[in-house]
């Protein structure tokens, strides 16, 4: 099943595509400027149609099945949004044209950003940040602002839940702050008694998962939020998990005052196997002027006759430029286009639906494998995937066995709260019948783990390529391509 | 729609859960703020979602009905058909980062052949899988020097004649760092030279120095002996570049860049209002285990088999958290993959051809520019596809005139720099013909006249 690289189909001589001839008179670029080899391919159409058709044919995906990813939300991606993000009046419109030849772009920008603010109670929403790491470290940088804008230069600490996706801790560090871990309780909640404790003048934020990453809904959430304003601080909500809360509640309303969305998740713009992502942030009133630049506003105000005039503002205090240009506007397409078919009943349908598939699921489950907090999960939830009396076998079998039911394994070994976690979010795109398989599929292999375990040790046995050797990977470090001598 | 669930299937699922209704799910959700009213408008059926988006979007003129004189970052290219038709695959756009190697070989090794294909062309030595766009690759540059040195060389030096915007955001990226210093050098008054001018502004405290080339301007300036000089101060130096100029010019590796970085959008990524773009990133092999962002590596299954896995993750935010080298997750998988269909449909003797349409047709445009009465163009030192042109009047009014004769012109220089009032930068690809440049000329006339 190996598919030779790009380079070994590669014959000297063979063209793909061909340009036409210069129309104009020839200059010459002195040869010292120029480089000697171009170590490129060189195929036809078909080679290279082929090739990447053969790669494709090895990847599993969402249109080929469920695809249970805790945190990420592999909901359907529906084909309309790549319609529309196509569309020539978009995708042939360059971001630097004067604003009067692009009404309709930044029209659906503004329409995206009220939209944005709705769903989730915010006073501003700046579409920018390229995906959710990006959103956070915007959401970070505008409290380190926010603090000094005030004078206030002791705030170094930035409070995180144990049970945090990763990027929370690795954005704190690069922005400057000290990270803080904050327990959770008995319940899978943050352990308000040690919050108390650690929250001073020195804490600039906290920030806040909700649902947290074990798929619970912080019981004490509001009281969370109190502590940390009144000790001085902000609180970041991580918006990755906002799939469960879509007309269910605003985290706004709840006192977060920045957040994050991933049109990537939420709003089913496709993950492109590794992104483009996209991360737009929320913030309440008090911080709206610290937004990365530029903002679209309304310049104008529509009248009888004509459209409203939309351009870019700048914030008053704005943290500065995060990327190029505006932001991921193919996936704004998309994100808008879903939104508007499902409006606002259609949007809380989403989140009841993703609830109510992850808690079918996990009653299911419950049995054959351990819930170490046994309440009502939001969108996903976390079993370890491990049993007392077969020591030898673990998340990884389980996850690995699933390839050969022809199921995409669970997110594994996250949280790293939980002993051998399998994190499960199933969205709300899978019907019950394919929920059923799934479980049956869990089931079974709970069985042959104490019956067969070999099965799992060895598995996956069903896919294009067995286990593979990481260690050996990391320590050849082969980056590239071998290339043929005549390159 | 799209949730495929009947109400009898429903009833079934909340029996099994053991609730009366999807409600009573929700209870750990604070009473008084559970079940909002979404102000929002009515959904709409596929039919009807089409023609709102089409209406947002034949509002906005395009480069396909006007003719576009606009280059400063992105880049209107052709796009060979094949690109889209193999993006369209679900395999590759429905699927999730290959963190289960498994059943992701296709995505790794296309992201390992994107490694490849930038690290030849830049003339490097390794490539990481991405970044979000060639700003934010710049700003990771910085960062990974930053780390080098341990924080002891605080110094970043930026060129001005390196695009604003990635200068503004290496600066967003970096500002929290322990004592970092990061310059802007030259230009503020004055067109920027030679980056030689540079070389006397590095010195032991300096961790990295970026240069464009071919420049923010277009210019094309050898960089070998001032990357000796940037070596001989210990620094490292990063080249920001365009990665079809590469398809001509002498490589940033043989030329003794440490790392190379860039905006992948000119290679099969549409221009899209700005996004989604793709930030690469390549450097000495010495450097692999401090790069930031997702690396694929080869290796082999328990039979032997050649495989391909996401590697060094130990270095990674999902492992290392606050100690990891970057916080990218995300990045621009489909996008990365565009462009390693790209270099592979327009391969070795494709790529040449695009880079000597846009130098030639470029230097037949500021030939016939720089005749117009009251025009001149500045660029002096060779340059790729882009040169700088003064206009007799301000950029506004040229650009406004143009417009009423369907022609975007070109982006004014003076919104960043104020030595460059009235100058515009004029940039020709592929895309452009003769004719097209003639006709610019033609109205750029009249301008001259009025």
């Amino acid at each position: 099943m190996t598919e030779p690289t790009i380079y070994e189909l590669s014959s000297p001589g063979r063209t793909g595509v061909r340009f036409p001839e210069p129309d104009v008179p020839l200059t010459h670029l002195p040869q010292s400027l120029m480089r000697e080899q171009l170590p490129l391919p060189e195929l036809s159409e078909m080679d290279v149609i082929r090739h990447f058709t053969h790669l494709s044919s090895l990847n599993y995906c969402i249109d080929g099945g469920l695809y249970p990813l805790g945190s990420c939300t592999m909901k359907y991606n529906p084909k309309i949004n790549e319609e529309t993000a196509r569309l020539e009046g978009f995708a042939y419109t360059h971001p630097l044209q004067p604003e009067v030849t692009i009404q309709g772009n930044l029209a659906l920008m503004y329409d995206l950003q009220e939209t944005l603010k709705e769903v989730a109670g915010f006073a501003a929403v700046t579409l920018q940040p390229a995906a959710g790491a990006q959103g956070e470290f915007t959401g970070v940088m505008i409290i380190r602002d926010y603090h000094r804008s005030r004078g206030d230069a002791k705030r170094t600490k930035i409070l995180i839940p144990d049970s945090a996706h990763g990027t929370n801790p690795a954005t704190s560090a690069m922005s400057g702050f000290e990270v803080v871990a904050l327990p959770s309780d008995a319940r899978g909640n943050v352990d308000l008694a040690k919050l108390r404790e650690v929250c001073d003048d020195t804490v600039a934020g906290l920030m806040l998962t909700n649902p947290n990453t074990l798929g619970i809904f912080d019981e004490n959430v509001v009281e969370v939020i109190n502590i940390v304003h009144q000790a001085g601080g902000l609180v970041y909500g991580d918006g990755a998990n906002l799939n469960a809360l879509l007309g269910i509640v605003r985290p706004g309303d709840l006192g977060i005052d920045i957040m994050h969305f991933n049109l990537h998740k939420t709003f089913s713009t496709p993950h492109g196997g590794g992104g483009p992502g996209s991360g737009p942030v929320g913030v309440a009133a008090h911080l709206a002027d610290f937004l990365p630049t530029p903002l679209v506003g309304i310049l104008e105000k529509a009248t009888a006759d004509l459209p409203p005039l939309y351009g870019f503002i700048k914030p008053p205090k704005s943290i500065g430029r995060v990327k190029s240009f505006f932001g991921q506007f193919g996936m704004f397409v998309r994100a808008y286009t879903y939104i508007r078919m499902h409006g606002p009943e259609g949007l809380r349908k989403v989140s009841e639906y993703a609830v109510l598939n992850a808690n079918y699921l996990l009653a299911k489950l419950g049995d054959a494998y351990h819930l170490p907090y046994k309440r009502t999960c939001m969108h996903e939830f976390v079993v370890e995937g491990c049993w007392p009396d077969i020591p030898d076998v673990h998340a990884l079998d389980i996850a690995k066995r699933l390839m050969d039911y022809k199921f995409h394994p669970p997110t594994n070994y996250f949280p790293l709260i939980v002993h051998e976690a399998l994190m499960v979010e199933p969205t709300e795109t899978e019907s019950k019948q394919s929920l059923d398989a799934f479980a049956e599929a869990l089931l079974a292999i709970a069985k042959e783990a104490r019956e067969t375990p070999e099965l799992l040790k060895e598995a996956p046995h069903d896919t294009p390529i067995g286990r593979l050797d990481e260690v050996k990977a990391a320590k050849e470090l082969v980056l590239c391509c071998w290339l043929p001598e005549e390159n | 729609m799209f949730i495929p669930h009947t109400p009898s299937e429903t009833e079934e699922m909340l029996r099994k859960i053991g609730v009366k209704s999807i409600e009573d799910l929700f209870k750990d959700v604070p009473q008084k703020y559970r079940f909002p009213k979404l102000n929002l408008p009515e959904g709409l059926t596929e039919m009807e979602a089409l023609a709102e988006m089409h209406e947002y979007a034949s509002s906005n003129e395009t480069v396909k009905g006007l003719l576009s004189f606009l280059g400063a970052g992105a880049y209107h290219h052709y796009i060979p058909a094949g690109v889209d038709s193999l993006l369209r695959r679900a395999e590759f756009y429905t699927a999730y980062t290959p963190y289960q190697p498994e059943v992701a070989q296709g995505t790794l090794q296309a992201i390992f052949e994107f490694q490849t294909l930038i690290a030849n062309l830049t003339g490097m030595q390794v490539s990481n899988a991405s970044h979000y766009d060639g700003a934010t690759a710049t700003a990771e540059a910085g960062v990974m020097a930053y780390h080098n040195f341990r924080g002891k060389r605080p110094g970043i030096l930026l060129s001005s004649a390196v695009n604003p915007q990635y200068r503004e955001v290496v600066c967003s990226y970096l500002c929290g760092y322990e004592n970092i210093n990061i310059q802007t050098l030259g230009g503020d008054f004055t067109l920027p030279g030679n980056p030689d001018d540079l070389a006397a502004h590095v010195d032991a405290e300096t961790a990295l120095v970026v240069v464009q080339y071919p420049d923010f301007f277009g210019r094309i300036f050898d960089l070998t002996s001032f990357a000796q000089k940037v070596h001989e101060k210990g620094a490292l130096l990063a080249v920001v570049t365009n990665p079809i100029a590469l398809g001509l010019l002498k490589t940033p590796g043989e030329m003794g860049a440490d790392i190379v970085v860039g905006e992948g959008q000119p290679l099969g990524i549409p221009l899209s209002y700005g996004g989604p773009y793709l930030g690469f990133f390549a450097t000495k092999k010495e450097f692999a285990r401090k790069i930031s962002g997702r690396l694929v590596g080869e290796t082999t299954d328990a039979q032997g088999r050649r495989g391909y896995v996401l590697t060094l993750t130990a270095r990674e935010q999902h492992i290392r958290r606050e100690k990891s080298t970057s916080n990218i997750c995300t990045n621009q998988g489909l996008m990365a993959l565009a462009a390693t269909i790209y270099l592979s449909l327009v391969g070795k003797s494709g790529l040449k051809q695009v880079a000597n349409l846009c130098f030639q047709k470029a230097h037949y445009a500021a030939d016939v520019l720089g005749q117009i009465p009251g025009f001149s163009v500045l660029s002096d030192a060779p340059f790729f596809h882009e040169f700088i042109l003064k206009c007799p009047r301000s950029v506004d009014a040229v650009n406004a005139h143009l417009l009423e004769r369907d022609i975007i012109g070109g982006y004014d220089l003076g919104k960043d720099c104020e030595a460059l009032v009235n100058h515009m930068l004029i940039c020709v690809t592929e895309m452009t013909s003769k004719d097209d440049i003639d006709y610019l000329a033609s109205i750029l006339e009249e301008v001259s006249h009025d």
